[in-house]
């Protein structure tokens, strides 16, 4: 009896090791930040990207419309991906687009921008990376989109998508 | 020559007392580096990592412990912007809870069999 009850418990404990190593091969072992926690814009001051001069955030922000932030840098292969859509979303007139120009060139990033076009209403400079750890970035590209409270509705990690462009005009509508 | 060597140790210690200085501001910020996971490289702490993200963090912590702020709200400012996951030491939460009694209530329940066995040995 006592045999048959150690066996059922050992028995009970592999399945359960079994079921939590089966159910965890589904998982990604890459960990992303939860990416749909609202929360506030912090308050920051950022260089100009055309003049150097430095403007607060309340400043970049001072609209009340939906903004579109976009991390972005010249030597970033998806950010040339992105570009076209990105060009597509300036058209739209309920949005303002700022794009976070991230550990670039000044020279290079000019370039790009003269060979893709301008879709940034404003462009603001971080050049040693930590501008983007307050919007809680950790790469490039990365898109945020920003409501009239200033607050982050959603953050797109990696290149956006022509879904991506869609469900922004549905929102910002 | 006697005016040069004085002057020379004079300038060792200055020397030294400025390190000695630093060396706690540097202390704080590896034992906080140490324990911040890097999200490019992961697996990597952030003081092991050379990536990007990783040179942006060293810069931040730096900053915010020049400006004087405690390891806790340090840590706090990246659990906000990251997620508790960014921290390798995970705090008691509802969370957290299986991760942190479960090896205290093996032990106990380890403890209790190796007594009971010996009682009855005994016996």
């Amino acid at each position: 009896m006592k045999n048959k009850f150690s066996l059922l418990v050992v028995i009970i404990f592999l399945s359960f090791c079994f079921s939590v190593f089966y159910k965890g091969l589904n998982y990604s072992n890459i960990y992303t930040p939860n990416i749909n926690d609202k929360k506030k814009i912090s308050t920051f001051e950022a260089k100009d990207f055309n003049s150097n001069v430095y403007l607060n955030s309340e400043k970049i922000f001072e609209e009340d419309i939906f903004y579109i932030v976009n991390i972005w840098a010249s030597w970033c292969v998806p950010c040339r991906i992105e570009h076209p859509l990105l060009m597509e979303l300036s058209k739209n007139q309920s949005i303002k687009l700022i794009g976070l120009n991230y550990k670039d060139n000044f020279d290079n990033a000019k370039n790009f921008i003269n060979e893709f076009g301008n879709p940034y209403d404003q462009i603001i400079t971080d050049n040693d990376g930590t501008l983007s750890i307050e919007f809680g970035a950790y790469g490039v590209p990365e898109t945020f989109i920003i409501d009239k409270n200033k607050q982050i509705l959603r953050k797109i990690i990696g290149p956006i998508n022509k879904e991506i462009v869609e469900e922004i005009k549905l929102i910002t509508k | 020559m006697k005016i040069l060597k004085i002057f020379i140790i004079m300038f060792l210690c200055i020397g030294f007392s400025y390190l000695k200085s630093d060396e706690k501001h540097d202390d704080l910020k590896n034992k906080i580096l140490k324990n911040i996971r890097c999200l490019i490289c992961q697996g990597q702490s952030v003081y092991d990592s050379e990536s990007d993200f990783a040179s942006s963090i060293k810069m931040i912590v730096d900053r915010k412990i020049k400006e004087g702020q405690q390891e806790e709200l340090i840590y706090d400012f990246l659990k906000e912007k990251y997620g508790d996951w960014i921290i390798y030491d995970p705090e008691l939460n509802k969370n957290t809870y299986i991760l942190w009694l479960l090896p205290l209530l093996l032990f106990l329940l380890g403890g209790a069999i190796i007594y009971k066995t010996i009682k009855k040995k005994n016996e």
